[in-house]
């Protein structure tokens, strides 16, 4: 019993369409879950993690081999956030006449970012790097990486802590902004692509064409101001 | 074949924009180059939006889609957050939920006003 289960285990883990087969079947599963009953643990992002990570350890699968079954899907991350130009492209009249609501956006969402980093790393003592490491969280990992390099943070606890930012954007943001009263579709999009950068823009998009391409425009927007600004926050004495 | 010529549109501006991140000293991801020129390519008619429509939306489509293998990826850097996990936790949550509302306030304040001026 337990040799063919091995057996079966290690066919799973050399057929390269697993990766894509539990991927895709957890976001399809994360939809129709979350078509019955929206709450945020079904939201299709968290839902196809857990269905993953359960793939995985049930049939010993790891992670290094399925990032490489997987290769095809992140391999289209850079064409498919070039892509948010084309609804930027669409709103273009939108996004000029609101200009500043934008500017407002990016400002305070900065602004309050630095702040609220720097508060909790005074509370808790926290040291210079890992208060650093914390200043990138709610921009696209390319960029925080690079700040976070330049800063002297660290890196590999950024690219989480950046993640699981997203994560959070993605199923609780459009929740949370309702229950704030906050429903203009521009300052929603705005907001969530401030906050949550990629990962929280696919969710923007599925609120609506309006929220994706200015959740879009602000990752690029945010990214931009966080390089100039990061290094000056990193001034700040703790 | 409609879908071939919009396809190597994305492609090469993919191919551009990773071009430009290892040659530009700054920490810019391929991606944002990327939108920007094919946002330059579409005002400036380069390429026209019925060429690439069809093909943007189904590339955006699979963009949650993309994000997920790294997502998971996560799993194996538990160790290396579980050290900051106190103010990680209230920073991740907190804060990410507090910079979200911070910045759609202030843009639906900015829009509501400038509704009112204008009506």
């Amino acid at each position: 019993m337990t040799a063919s289960y091995d057996y079966l285990c290690d066919l799973f883990a050399h057929n390269m369409f697993f990766g894509l087969i539990v991927t895709l079947g957890g976001f399809f599963l994360g939809l129709s879950l979350y078509k019955r009953y929206p709450i945020p643990l079904f939201t299709p992002l968290l839902v196809s993690i857990l269905v993953i990570i359960l793939s995985l350890k049930i049939f010993h699968v790891d992670y290094s081999t399925y990032k490489a079954q997987s290769y095809p899907l992140s391999y289209l991350l850079t064409p498919s956030t070039i892509c948010l130009a084309i609804p930027l492209y669409r709103q273009f009249e939108l996004v000029k006449k609101n200009w500043r609501a934008i500017a407002a956006a990016i400002a305070a969402g900065t602004a309050s970012n630095v702040l609220i980093v720097w508060l909790v790393a005074l509370i808790f003592h926290l040291e210079h790097t890992e208060y650093v490491t914390f200043l990138t969280k709610s921009i696209t990992t390319a960029i925080g990486i690079g700040v976070t390099e330049e800063l002297g943070g660290n890196v590999p606890i950024a690219c989480a802590v950046i993640a699981t930012s997203g994560v959070v954007g993605n199923a609780l943001g459009d929740r949370v902004l309702r229950l704030c009263r906050l429903y203009e579709p521009i300052a929603q999009g705005l907001g969530i692509g401030v906050a949550s950068h990629a990962i929280g823009t696919a969710r923007a998009l599925e609120l609506g064409e309006t929220q994706g391409a200015f959740s879009g425009l602000a990752i690029a927007l945010t990214g931009l101001l966080t390089v100039l600004i990061a290094p000056l926050a990193a001034l700040l004495p703790l | 074949m409609r879908f071939l010529r919009p396809f190597i549109y994305v492609l090469a501006i993919s191919f551009l924009g990773e071009l430009l991140r290892a040659t530009i000293p700054a920490p810019i991801p391929a991606s944002v180059y990327g939108m920007a020129i094919l946002f330059a390519a579409l005002k400036t008619r380069v390429i026209k939006l019925e060429e690439i429509e069809t093909t943007g939306a189904f590339l955006l489509a699979l963009m949650p889609l993309a994000l997920v293998p790294a997502a998971v990826g996560l799993v194996d850097s538990v160790q290396e957050v579980k050290r900051v996990a106190a103010p990680g936790l209230i920073l991740i949550l907190g804060g990410t939920l507090a910079t979200l509302v911070a910045s759609c306030a202030a843009a639906q304040f900015v829009i509501s006003r400038r509704k009112e001026r204008e009506e």
